[in-house]
């Protein structure tokens, strides 16, 4: 089976390039699975069932959603290992700027529309700068001279990826990226021993546990005081 | 990379002065650190540091060697000119052989494509963006100048075969239109970026009907304007030898001239299109049918004589446009 990860900012276009990327998956006759993750809501899980792709969702409520998505992704890569799907692909929504869900050896997918503005490439860390492919959307609705710019911006990030161009509304792209999700004699059987790209902050403090109260004497864990001058 | 990790950060820049925005984009601060070679530098972080900034200096080294090369690449090479793209068959939808032998279109042409909704217009110039070599649903492939194309077309930001005039322009940004050419021009990485960006505002302001200045801002170009910005912008600076138009309004600009601008900077010009002046200003016209190449036909001499008369049938009808505009009543139809 193949693993592939997509992640990207709320709203960016990650459901409509994998619905359209997944039309072409599926002309090759391969059975393509979903996991979407998100913090407090979603309705993809509907569209994805509507598609006719069999789909499981987790929402990590009050956790960043990578941190969820590690401690889950055995178990869906299980599942979709029992069903026999060929690809599963996951989604999670990147609201987290410093983790990203992308694991070693496995195709990592950031998409990111043309919208956000030119600055947005230099403010998303790990999730942009280590994806293997990074996908721009909703160029319809912006110039040629925005998109090159754009586009120019994601490579100095991150010169080494593959950089698209995917109209989420129309597909065109879309085949193209397919092209470049699966590979035949990839096999993967288990993620045991598997490692992240890129370590997630340690960062966990009483807060990140569901603490409300304030006060020194409720601050536990990894805690920084920034100084405040008199 | 080794060799850069043990480098001066001030020599670095100084050899490769465009790393200066690959530090800055990538929120690495290097201010009074110039002296420090590249592994020294990331060493300096201390582990609260690494973890907000997150910084991966094994990562970081390799993407900066990655950018050295792909600039030098870049700015090096002369650029190399697309005289010719050529189409070979492949199949229609339901997988009859397609009826051609090869489909060349050179530099300087207008090719215009039509067929109704769904016909496969839009997979034909997907398969020439993507360089089709019998790997797309088509089973078309794309010759450049004869010959099997580099991978670079399809995996380089920087060369990308096709540009696109969008039919929407909601600018995001807000910025005079200088400012918004000189922020193309930047990432293109032209020299004399002056006298360029003067040059496309002049050419905008000579397609346009109402001329703006470089102090204008993007945001508050009409419709026509920038349309006409758009197009001297995608002619004079992007790179890519193919134009795609997805019909030109015809509203506030002279489409004829703004064809002629796009073939004087050497485009060949891509135009799916329903207007019958815009496809018969072509040179020749692709007519798609059930997703295959149906017919290539040349534009004859009639229909060019047709044209002129279509040409001006359409100043007519934007005469009483501009009347109508104006508050003014039509009482009969003027024969010109
Ligand atoms: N114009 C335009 N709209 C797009 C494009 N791609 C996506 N959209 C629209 O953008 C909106 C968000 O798209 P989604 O695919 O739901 O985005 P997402 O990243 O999956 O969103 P979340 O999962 O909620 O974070 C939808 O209304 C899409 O129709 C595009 O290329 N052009
Ligand atoms: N030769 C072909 N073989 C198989 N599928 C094809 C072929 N040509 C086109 N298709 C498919 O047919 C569908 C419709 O094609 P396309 O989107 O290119 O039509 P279009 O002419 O651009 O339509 P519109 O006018 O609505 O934009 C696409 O999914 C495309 O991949
Ligand atoms: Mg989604
Ligand atoms: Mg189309
Ligand atoms: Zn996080
Ligand atoms: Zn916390």
């Amino acid at each position: 089976m193949n693993l592939v990860t997509v992640s990207g900012p709320p709203s960016s276009g990650k459901t409509s390039v994998i619905l359209k990327t997944i039309d072409s998956l599926k002309k090759r006759g391969l059975k393509v699975a979903v996991a979407k993750f998100d913090c407090l809501y979603t309705d993809d899980d509907i569209l994805y069932e509507k598609a006719g792709i069999p789909v499981r969702k987790g929402l990590s409520g009050a956790l960043c959603p990578d941190h969820y998505f590690v401690s889950n992704v055995e178990e869906i890569t299980n599942w979709a290992l029992k069903n026999d799907f060929d690809i599963l692909i996951s989604e999670s929504a990147g609201l987290c700027n410093r983790c990203s869900p992308y694991i070693k050896g496995i195709k990592a997918v950031c998409v990111i529309d043309n919208l956000s503005g030119i600055n947005t490439p230099k403010k998303i860390g790990p999730m942009l700068k280590t994806a293997d492919i990074v996908v721009i959307t909703k160029g319809d609705i912006v110039s040629q001279a925005e998109r090159e710019v754009f586009a120019s911006r994601v490579n100095t990030v991150n010169p080494s990826a593959v950089i698209m161009n995917i109209n989420g509304l129309t597909g065109q792209g879309s085949f193209e990226l397919s092209t470049l999700l699966y590979e035949e004699e990839l096999n993967i059987n288990s993620l045991k021993g598997m490692e992240l790209r890129f370590p997630m902050p340690a960062a966990l403090c009483s807060y990140c546990l569901g603490e409300t109260r304030i006060g020194e004497s409720y601050q536990m864990g990894n805690v920084r005081k920034m100084k405040v001058e008199d | 990379m080794d060799s850069i990790s043990n480098r001066k950060i001030s020599d670095l820049i100084s050899e490769f002065p465009f790393l200066t925005s690959f530090f800055n984009d990538n929120g690495l601060e290097i201010a009074g650190k110039e002296k420090n070679t590249l592994s020294e530098y990331f060493a300096g972080f201390d582990e609260d540091e690494i973890e907000d900034k997150a910084i991966d200096p094994e990562v970081l080294t390799a993407q900066i060697g990655e950018f050295i090369k792909q600039m030098i690449a870049f700015l090096g090479k002369e650029d190399e000119v697309v005289k010719t793209v050529t189409i070979l068959p492949g199949k229609d939808k339901s997988g009859e052989a397609e009826n051609f032998n090869e489909l060349v279109i050179r530099q300087g042409e207008i090719i215009c494509i039509v067929g109704p909704t769904g016909s496969g217009k839009s997979r034909l110039l997907g398969d020439i963006e993507w360089v089709a070599q019998g790997d797309t649903p088509t089973g078309r492939s794309i010759l450049i100048n004869e010959d099997v194309p580099d991978k670079k077309w399809r995996f380089s930001s920087a060369d990308k075969l096709v540009a696109q005039l969008s039919q929407n322009m909601n600018f995001v940004m807000d910025l005079s239109v200088y400012e918004f050419v000189e922020l193309h021009a930047e990432s293109r990485m032209v020299e004399n970026r002056e006298q360029v960006i003067e040059r496309i505002i002049d050419k905008a302001n000579s397609l346009a009907g109402e001329s703006f200045t470089p102090e204008t801002p993007i945001t508050s170009l009409s419709g026509g304007q920038s349309r006409a910005l758009m197009i001297a912008d995608t002619a004079i600076l992007s790179k890519s030898p193919i134009i795609l138009i997805d019909e030109i309004e015809n509203a506030g600009i002279d489409r004829k001239k703004a064809l002629g601008l796009l073939l004087s900077e050497d485009k060949i010009v891509l135009m799916a299109t329903h207007d019958p002046v815009l496809a018969l200003m072509g040179d020749r016209r692709i007519v798609i049918k059930n997703g295959g190449i149906f017919k290539v036909i040349d534009t004859t001499d009639d229909e060019r004589t047709i044209l002129s008369t279509l040409e001006k049938m359409d100043k007519t009808l934007l005469a009483y446009r501009t009347k109508l505009r104006q508050g003014e009543i039509i009482t009969k139809i003027q024969n010109t």
